[in-house]
């Protein structure tokens, strides 16, 4: 059992609270996923040219100005740094590939966690609560964000267990469920050069999707294509730099609920997350059907 | 000590569902029943779940997972929408949602009526025992899977492989059904079942004439197994 909330904002009017709102659901599902949390917020893009590289290092009184320097004698500028516990955002004038060959490189023990001109990725072991504290989650601003909390079944409890999984540039995948042939499937990834660094079932979903869209499919196209092959129980939501996305398989065991406002569409895998946002009992409720692709974007 | 005619008002915005499910308990002890209104649920799981005595509990709001479950005798009203099996394993008394319900509505029911006004999600009397579960709206896929006894009336339409694997319960469906499980076939509606009908479209308030509804059940292939079957299990 894992829980999944995710909550996007259709206007400006919450952005300023998208953070409270978000964290107020985190935390209520803590009963379904006690052992870690993740969350994937959206917003405060990088100026053009620029990106945001979310760096996790286990240690929180990590020196990351060394990781600064590094990157500032490759790209000539300094990028600025926030650091918010075991994690750092870095922006920067780079490129992805450039980034990612260098901090492999010259700093294996720190992990990338996101790389987009929105995304952020954070996640830890730990109660949904302790948490959305570390990572200050009330305070964030933006205009989305997605969250899970974990109750590990197939690998083990580590921060690299945890959801969100980075599945591209601005793009996370959150998952509730179990998939039976994930080891074929790793392989199978790996071969196309996919990497993976946990035994974790979710993992594998994340590199499938990495793949596809890699190979030139949209988003969509990549979620149908899982319907015939991933095996096994899932309810995913995906995160992408203007909207989100929710999949169920076709057995659809693991729940999820919807809820639309004038001010926003919200996902959970129970009311309960969905019962402490503003203007609820108003809102359109729904389960999403089973083997069908939910997405939406924001229009500028 | 309650009587019969106090209505006690729970607010679980500032209590706890195990004080109100201990306190429903503990009604057994007494002689007559309550009224119970519950407010502010706000989707908590296990509400108003094992009630042995003939009470009569409203609830203001949405609710969570099995709430309701194991009911014998006493009357649940659930004024919104409700989370995955809702009166699951139900033994007698009334049951009435009032807005949608998720998966596995009346699961393992073995008497009583469950009335849900909205829609009922996949797995709807899944395992059913002999529970009636009216649905005024449409039901998910794989309803009345393995459905043992009872009857499953649905008035809008059903989702894929009804009644799947099913054995003696009776299924009527108003509207379209996408398809049928392994098992499960159209049978005829003789003047026993329309009278049957009738009464759970009575019970249910429910204006739909019984001549409107067709009937499903077992088709009994898959009571042993045969080898040509094999490609159904």
């Amino acid at each position: 059992m894992c829980g999944i909330v995710g909550l996007f904002l259709k206007t400006t009017r919450l952005e300023n609270q998208l953070g409270l709102h978000f964290s107020r659901m985190l935390a209520t599902m803590a009963s379904r996923g006690p052992d870690s949390s993740g969350i994937a917020v959206y917003g405060n893009p990088a100026s053009s040219g620029s990106l945001k590289v979310t760096l996790q290092h286990p240690m929180e009184d990590f020196d990351w100005s060394v990781v600064a320097e590094n990157l500032s004698r490759r790209f000539s500028r300094l990028p600025v740094v926030r650091v918010i516990s075991t994690h750092a955002v870095f922006t920067l004038a780079a490129r992805e590939d450039e980034v990612r060959a260098l901090l492999e490189k010259m700093h294996p023990d720190v992990t990338i966690m996101s790389v987009g001109t929105n995304i952020e990725i954070m996640k830890e072991v730990g109660t949904p609560e302790s948490v959305i504290a570390r990572f200050k989650v009330e305070r964030m601003t933006g205009t989305h964000a997605i969250g899970h909390t974990r109750m590990a079944t197939e690998s083990a409890v580590t921060t690299q267990g945890s959801h969100p999984f980075s599945t591209g540039f601005d793009l996370c995948l959150v998952h509730n469920g179990s998939l039976s042939n994930h080891s074929r499937l790793r392989e199978n990834l790996r071969r196309e050069g996919i990497i993976f660094r946990t035994d974790n079932d979710s993992e594998v979903a994340a590199g499938y999707l990495t793949s596809h869209i890699r190979n030139g499919e949209t988003l969509s196209s990549a979620l149908t294509h899982a319907l015939d092959d991933l095996d096994g129980f899932y309810t995913f939501t995906v995160g992408t730099s203007d909207g989100f996305a929710v999949l169920r398989d076709r057995i659809a065991c693991k729940p999820a609920i919807l809820a639309e406002t004038d001010d926003y569409v919200a996902m959970a895998s129970e009311y309960r997350a969905l019962a402490v946002l503003p203007g609820i009992s108003e809102a359109k409720l729904w389960e999403p059907e089973p083997a069908t692709v939910y997405s939406w974007r924001r229009t500028p | 000590m309650k009587t019969a005619t106090e209505e006690r008002v729970v607010d679980l915005s500032t209590g706890s569902v195990r004080e109100l499910n201990h306190a429903l308990h503990q009604l057994r002890h007494t002689d007559g029943a309550a009224h119970w209104h519950v407010r502010e649920p706000r989707g908590a799981h296990s509400v108003a779940c094992g009630l042995t005595v003939p009470v009569h509990v409203e609830v203001d709001g949405p609710t969570g997972y099995y709430c309701a479950g194991m009911n014998q005798v006493a009357t649940v009203i659930l004024h919104g929408n409700t989370g995955t099996g809702v009166a699951e394993n139900m033994m007698s008394g009334f049951v009435h949602v009032k807005g949608n319900a998720s998966q596995s509505a009346g699961a393992t029911g073995q008497g009583g009526l469950l009335v849900i006004d909205g829609n009922a999600g996949a797995r709807c009397g899944i395992s059913m025992k002999g529970i009636d579960i009216v649905v005024k709206g449409s039901v998910g896929h794989m309803s009345a899977f393995m459905a043992q006894a009872g009857n499953l009336v649905v008035c809008g339409d059903a989702g894929e492989a009804l009644g799947d694997s099913i054995y003696e319960a009776r299924i009527f469906v108003r509207g379209k059904v996408a398809d049928l499980g392994s098992d499960c076939i159209e049978k005829e509606m003789r003047d026993e079942h329309r009278s049957l009908l009738a009464d759970l479209l009575a019970r249910a308030n429910v204006d739909y004439s019984p001549g409107e509804f067709r009937r499903y059940g077992s088709a009994r292939k898959l009571y042993n197994f045969k080898t040509e079957h094999s490609g159904h299990y």
